[in-house]
């Protein structure tokens, strides 16, 4: 019991960093139908900038400095999407192989960027002292560390929901991407609006960098690691579906974890892709598919 | 007209050719010239991709040994130059740049390779070419090419010594846990076979890809099953996820000690020390090894690649190496490949690990084991060695226990 307990647990930890990830692939490629492949790579500049900003402010100060990156990090990671929108993508849109490739090139530059400036061997992160350790519930162990990546997760989700759909910047966002050219007719600068999107978009990978720096080192390819599971949550999920992305993350946590008990880690992410694969061939379009009276 | 033109055309083409075939002659010519006093070697390591963060050191080391070889007036009487290629992480890359070392650059040996994937990827071009290399890391063993020199530690000098040290602790249920490649899962049959015959059980033996960052199950099973011990052979920025996490579940080494095979110095600056203080390693060498010449080996490396810098096994393989091929050339008196073959064979060398001896039968080293606790500095510790060098054993020969592997 405890251990069907405890990976239940750890199925919802796995699924929780999934969606972390995939959170602003939701928007960019979810979204705007951008395939970027430089995405993994602003997850490694959250990463970074964690390292930086502790390194700065002293190990003593683990905490605060963790709860600024998470800030800091959105900022930093924001802006280099915003950087690379402005002037690589924007020129590509339409075309997604070109997209693929030009992005490809960049994370490849960015990961030797990051390795001439920090070195080649992976850097570290100090978790504040109140990360330490873990509650105990029933003899299984909840580690503080995965229990604070569910709360940014829990906070990024919802404050995204209340974005979307409360703000006006949100259901401007939301009105380009169901209807480009009806939303640009009504008004609103489309072109001023995709900027925005990229930059959240990105900057949620920079927070989600700062997280997996609590379970794993800090390295120029750590993003690469996490960017094809991201893909895959949002294509399961159906683009641009935020309960999609939701559901496909914790879906597929809580199978890994399972298939993974049960037989081995790699046979784990065969099942896995398996899976997948079997469930496009069924639902193409994803577990959610969004609902437009556009023609395209 | 029309005919002239063609004809033109094709005194065109023919220039053309010609031209490039004296361009590319020119360039073969250069290659194959060893210019008067110098002697090429290569360097063939990753320096970019998962690899880099433990190769980039090793090339460092290696580098520093050419310098301090050439300092002394080099070998021959002809300064070594090195010649320094990427293998980028990728193992047919490394057979291709070894190939580019040896037919365009015509190095005299190549020192190289860490995973024994990429080893296994250059040892056809190497014996193809009968070309030298060296390889500095410990590896899984069963493994002896006429044309490769393995100057780390093979099975039993590295692995049986850390079981041995485990029995001896008394230390009887043990958990595996490894990378998905080559290296873990052969190392693992190994140490399944010597478990047998040592009344040591395997309550648990898992993989996870290379790379993988998620050990969330893997700890819950580890806490199932109830090990005294784990044998560690992860490699990479994975150890950092498994100790981490291990630490986060609150799973201390007084409970549960883990000896790893592929930690050392470098990746626990990496791992952090807070999570894997008090946990065991085997290794050859340690940078707290105390003998002058590791004493001197620590302060030429700290004061060419900055003090934060530390030396660990791999590194100390790949100075020793440099100078264990530079000694035999000056006893086979050439740089021809079967002459230094022939030569280096009984040849003895005060490293920074001890002293190391050529096994000319199989190309290994004759090493000292050592066993260390990781403290809270990242230095490691050494709480038991071999008292001597181990003769080099990588097929098992000596052992009852190892016969039927392979």
């Amino acid at each position: 019991m405890a251990i069907l307990l405890s990976q239940l647990f750890t199925g919802l930890s796995v699924g929780s960093i999934l969606l972390l990830i995939a959170l602003g692939l939701t928007f960019t490629f979810g979204q705007m139908n951008v395939i970027n492949m430089a995405h993994g790579e602003f997850i490694m500049a959250g990463a970074y900038t964690s390292y930086v900003l502790q390194n700065t402010m002293g190990e003593s100060l683990a905490g605060p400095s963790l709860l600024a990156s998470l800030v800091v990090a959105f900022v930093v990671a924001g802006t280099m999407g915003l950087i690379l929108e402005v002037v690589l993508i924007r020129h590509l849109y339409g075309r997604p192989l070109d997209t693929l490739l030009v992005t490809w090139g960049v994370s490849l530059m960015l990961q030797q960027v990051a390795r001439d400036i920090f070195g080649a061997p992976n850097v570290q992160t100090t978790a504040p002292a109140w990360l330490d350790g873990g509650v105990d519930i029933r003899g299984v162990t909840l580690p503080y560390a995965r229990l604070f990546i569910m709360a940014v997760v829990v906070v990024a989700v919802v404050g995204i929901w209340v974005f979307l759909n409360r703000s006006s910047q949100g259901r401007r966002m939301r009105a380009v991407m169901q209807n480009r050219e009806l939303a640009g007719s009504s008004g609103i600068r489309t072109r001023a609006v995709d900027r925005r999107t990229f930059f959240i978009g990105s900057g949620l990978a920079g927070v989600a960098g700062v997280a997996v720096t609590l379970l794993g080192s800090v390295g120029p390819t750590l993003g690469t690691n996490y960017i094809v599971d991201a893909f895959l949550v949002v294509i399961v999920g159906g683009l641009g579906q935020l309960r999609g992305a939701i559901l496909a993350a914790f879906s597929l946590g809580a199978l890994n974890a399972f298939v993974e008990y049960y037989s081995h880690a790699s046979a784990a992410k065969v099942v896995v892709f398996v899976a997948i694969v079997a469930f496009l061939q069924i639902r193409p379009q994803g577990m959610f598919v969004l609902r437009t009276r556009s023609l395209t | 007209m029309r005919n002239g033109a063609r004809r033109r055309g094709a005194r065109i083409v023919a220039v053309l050719a010609l031209a490039s075939l004296t361009v590319t002659a020119a360039a073969y010519s250069s290659g194959s010239k060893q210019s008067a006093g110098t002697i090429k070697v290569g360097i063939l390591h990753s320096l970019s991709g998962t690899m880099a963060i433990s190769e980039v050191s090793v090339k460092d080391a290696e580098l520093l040994a050419i310098s301090e070889i050439n300092a002394k007036g080099g070998v021959l009487g002809k300064k070594l130059v090195p010649v320094i290629e990427d293998g980028a992480s990728d193992w047919p890359t490394f057979a291709e740049k070894a190939q580019k070392l040896i037919s365009v650059d015509k190095v005299a040996t190549v020192f190289g390779g860490w995973t024994s994937a990429s080893r296994k990827a250059m040892l056809p071009v190497f014996e193809k070419n009968k070309a030298l290399l060296w390889y500095p890391v410990q590896y899984e063993g069963l493994e002896a090419s006429p044309y490769i020199f393995y100057s780390g530690a093979t099975t039993n000098q590295q692995i049986i010594p850390g079981l041995d040290y485990l029995k001896a602790k008394g230390l009887k249920k043990v958990f595996l846990v490894g990378s998905d490649y080559v290296f873990p899962r052969t190392a693992n049959k190994e140490i399944k076979a010597y478990a047998k015959a040592n009344g040591i059980t395997i309550v648990g033996e898992e993989y996870t890809p290379l790379g993988a960052t998620e050990y969330g199950t893997l700890i819950n099973k580890l806490k199932a099953a109830k090990p005294q011990a784990v044998f560690n052979t992860l490699n990479g920025d994975s150890n950092v996820a498994f100790f981490k996490q291990l630490r986060s579940v609150g799973i201390t080494p007084k409970q549960m000690p883990v000896v790893s095979v592929s930690v050392a110095e470098e990746e626990v600056r990496g791992i952090g020390t807070a999570n894997i203080a008090g946990h065991l390693t085997a290794w050859n060498y340690y940078q707290t090894t105390k003998n002058p010449a590791n004493k001197k080996f620590v302060a030429a490396y700290k004061a060419k690649y900055g003090k934060s810098r530390v030396t660990d096994d791999p590194i100390e393989a790949g100075y020793t190496q440099v100078y264990l091929w530079a000694a035999a050339v000056k006893k086979a008196g050439t740089t021809n490949v079967e002459a230094v073959k022939k030569a280096a064979g009984g040849i003895t060398f005060m490293a920074p690990e001890g002293k190391v001896t050529i096994d000319g039968s199989n190309h290994h080293l004759y090493k000292t084991a050592r066993i260390g606790v990781i403290l809270k500095s990242g230095l490691i510790k050494e709480v038991w060695n071999s008292g001597h060098p181990i003769k080099p054993d990588p097929f098992l020969k000596g052992y009852a226990w190892a016969k039927g592997l392979s």
